[in-house]
């Protein structure tokens, strides 16, 4: 399955309801565009949790650019989708491999966000790029996180650093990071425990495991990816912005994907943070992983309400 | 952001003041921030649309129109609302006598907080005198086996589990049968997260449902959930057929929004929430709380019930009586302060006060318990007569207190002051009901708000605020009345 089969199949749910919305708003020839109008796509918009700015900034482009008018469908999903690109509009953001030595991947987020879940895709594709990967087992608060972690692994056939139930998640991180400069491991994936971003002394401790990585190799970590349940509501920016603080995030991985849910507050995210969104997460299989590519992301989203009228 | 909100409802109007009356565009105006406020909380779209109708209707009507202080009858209604919609509650797990076995069994999407639920809720159970069993029925995360049969040893709680099938369905059969052979009164089944567009995994639930016959059915939220929270909600119900609604993850910064979606579209009642990683921290859901803390307001219930719970009972109660007569000195602002301290950190606490919640960022700087640290010093460096009447401290008592406590003159003086503005809150609170109490707690948030740190130096108030005469005569009468009440159950 390419990846752009797969995004839409991913988003096939996502997709149907925002398409299926539109497609009633032009029962047939096209449509007024009119206060009643715009208050239906402003409906749909908020649906997708893309937050209350970044609506109002997409009604606003409609509004302007055809208040009065009869539409057809392209014409307003044309406007959507320019404006949701470069709202989203991003460099293309693969993981930066360093230059020379281990990469070290570090992966923090919320409870029940999907970390261990993405970690495992993480390691899945670097595995299926042919490099070998290490985890560091940084959970060492929540029960039996290292053991899920562990079956893992040995799925995946990566190695793995593991310390007992309460050993400080840095000194598991540095341990990890001096095992793949010994054994010349290409990725070094450190898992860290759950934790709310308003928990101040569990996110000082994102700070010092960010530390102890740069002390076993400096210029590490090369990537602090942030893991976002796409059901996630508005508080998908405040935990953006204070992971970033403290953990100092190069990426999103927006997991959970697969539901109805639409995570469209990386919108807002990006709009107010810029931090990118690197990956994506379509099922629970460690396969279900795609790049994120904010055009294909939008075209995904609209491509069934073109391809049914074409 | 209930600040935010009052302050910018508060804008909208008082642009109308001296004008006269308030017209409906500036209504519509404020009520749109109304809006904005519930949306940016994640309560679902359809029904913000349908709440601000309802509100919109109340708002427009005549009496809120021509009152003094339109804002506040607004934030009321949008309160009282809020409140209906995610009432009434029902905290009752509907056990069955303990020589039966009563089956509860959780369900929800992935990572919503279930197995952390399930140990949360034995831990509650044991509490109360029950022998729960925990069944570990998520036989699809890895390692979602060995996590409950950790949380069990923790707690000293029975697990069940069965590594020899791959289905959840016999596992929880069987587990069942076992309660009654362990002499176990409640079980409560773990199941696996899974997406509510999993068909094949929402019939694996429904099997369960069949064989097992739950007493009761809950569904897991994750507090942080977005517009989405209608749809899964909506589909566990017409799978399962709810009994209740179990939050969590509520200690975060999250508003909670969702709750009044998952209450609206499936109108089972929400029965706890989780406050914290701790296995202690599941409290029973309190829609007023709710509503205040999707508004912004802080949680002043949580706080006076964690405070009746901390509070030494006879301190407090010497206290009422003090203030009833009229009486608040710096050794009973000292010693409440003492009192406060025993809640926990300071910050947790400052956090359910009114106004406080959206200034927690700025307290991840301050040092609160330093402070109260510092203001202890200082009280504890007067003298008992200057304690009872900080009037007396002149220039030259300041710079002794001071050097006492090795502080500043001005510290001491920000103290009196803080003294000034607390002392004849305190007192007119005193025999007065919840109620009333809420409404002074606001008005020392008012005053609080421009001053997150808590010193709270004495500011020049607008009129609005003042006690009018009648308010004076009122609480005077309020306070002569609570006296009495107090002699006399002193003479019994």
């Amino acid at each position: 399955m390419g990846f752009f089969s797969r995004i839409k199949a991913g988003l096939k749910k996502t997709g149907a309801v925002l398409n299926t919305d539109i497609r009633d708003l032009f029962k047939s020839e096209g449509r007024l565009i009119d206060e009643e109008f715009l208050e239906e796509v402003r409906g749909i918009l908020f649906r997708t949790d893309m937050g209350y700015d970044s609506t109002e900034a997409l009604v606003e482009e409609i509004g302007k650019k055809l208040r009065g008018r009869v539409v057809q469908l392209e014409e307003v999903v044309d406007v959507l989708k320019a404006k949701l690109k470069e709202l989203m509009h991003q460099p293309a953001s693969p993981i930066e491999y360093a230059a020379s030595g281990p990469t070290v991947v570090m992966v923090c987020g919320v409870n029940g966000a999907g970390k261990t879940t993405s970690i495992a895709k993480l390691a899945s594709q670097f595995r299926s790029e042919g490099k070998s990967v290490v985890l560091g087992a940084g959970d060492t608060f929540r029960a039996a996180a290292v053991q899920q972690l562990t079956i893992w692994a040995d799925r995946l056939g990566a190695s793995i650093v593991t310390a007992p139930s309460g050993t400080h998640p840095a000194t598991v991180g540095y341990q990890t990071v001096e095992k793949a400069l010994a054994d010349k491991i290409d990725v070094a994936i450190i898992d860290t425990a759950g934790r709310l971003q308003t928990q101040s002394d569990l996110m000082a401790e994102l700070t010092k495991i960010r530390a102890a990585l740069a002390k076993a190799l400096p210029g590490s970590p090369h990537e602090v990816l942030l893991v976002l349940d796409a059901t996630t509501g508005q508080n998908g920016v405040s935990q953006a912005s204070k992971f970033a603080d403290a953990a100092g995030c190069t990426g999103i991985v927006l997991a959970k994907l697969d539901g109805t849910a639409k995570g469209g507050v990386v919108v807002s995210i990006r709009q107010q943070l810029g931090l990118p969104v690197k990956y994506v997460g379509l099922g629970e299989s460690h396969e279900d992983l795609a790049p994120f590519n904010p055009d294909e992301f939008v075209d995904a989203l609209f491509s069934d309400v073109l391809a049914a009228t074409a | 952001m209930f600040d935010a909100l009052q302050e910018n409802l508060g804008a909208a109007f008082k642009t109308l003041r001296g004008q006269g009356k308030l017209t409906e565009g500036n209504m519509r105006d404020g009520l749109k921030l109304v809006e904005k406020a519930l949306l940016e909380a994640d309560v679902s779209y359809e029904v913000v649309r349908t709440f601000m109708k309802r509100v919109g209707e109340q708002a427009l009507g005549e009496k809120v129109l021509g009152s003094l202080r339109p804002n506040e009858q607004v934030i009321g209604i949008v309160y009282q609302e809020l409140v209906n919609l995610m009432g009434p509650v029902d905290h009752s797990l509907h056990l069955k006598g303990k020589g039966d076995v009563t089956v509860l069994m959780m369900c929800g999407l992935q990572g919503s907080g279930k197995t952390t639920t399930c140990g949360k809720l034995g831990k509650m159970l044991k509490a109360n005198g029950r022998r729960p069993l925990l069944v570990a029925a998520d036989l699809q995360r890895p390692a979602a086996i060995d996590q409950l049969h950790v949380l069990g040893e923790q707690l000293d709680i029975p697990v069940f589990s069965d590594r020899t099938t791959q289905d959840p369905v016999k596992v929880t059969a069987n587990a069942v049968e076992r309660a009654k052979k362990l002499e176990a009164d409640v079980v409560i089944l773990d199941t696996a997260g899974r997406l509510h567009i999993d068909s094949e995994l929402m019939d694996q639930l429904k099997r369960i449902d069949q064989r097992c016959h739950p007493d009761q059915i809950y569904l897991v939220v994750d507090g942080m959930t977005g517009q989405d929270a209608v749809n899964s909600a909506k589909a566990f119900n017409e799978a399962l057929e709810l009994d209740g609604v179990i939050m969590t993850k509520l200690d975060g910064d999250a508003r909670g929004g969702a709750a009044i979606s998952v209450k609206e579209v499936t109108g089972v009642p929400l029965k706890f929430m989780g406050t914290g990683e701790h296995l202690e921290n599941l409290e029973p859901f309190h829609p007023e709380r709710m509503a205040g803390r999707i508004l912004g307001q802080g949680d002043m219930m949580s706080l006076v019930e964690k405070a009746q719970q901390e509070f030494d009972q006879d301190e407090a109660k010497r206290l009422e009586e003090q203030l009833a007569k009229g009486e608040f000195t710096l050794d009973d602002f000292l010693k409440q302060m003492q009192q406060i301290k025993r809640l926990g950190p300071m910050k947790k606490v400052l956090g359910m006060i009114p106004g406080m919640g959206s200034m927690l960022g700025d307290l991840d700087e301050l040092d609160a318990e330093g402070d109260l640290r510092r203001l202890q010093g200082i009280i504890h460096s007067m003298t008992l007569n200057e304690r009872r009447k900080p009037k007396t401290i002149d220039q030259s008592r300041r710079r002794r207190i001071a050097a006492g406590a090795g502080v500043e003159p001005s510290a001491v003086n920000d103290l009196v002051k803080q003294f000034d503005t607390i002392a004849p809150i305190m007192t007119a609170m005193a025999g007065k009901g919840m109620g009333d109490r809420m409404k002074m707690m606001k008005q020392v948030q008012s005053e609080m708000a421009g001053n997150p740190a808590g010193m709270l130096s004495k500011k020049k108030q607008s009129t609005g605020k003042r006690l009018s005469t009648k308010d004076k005569a009122q609480a005077l009468k309020e306070r002569q009345k609570r006296l009495k009440q107090l002699k006399k159950q002193k003479k019994k």
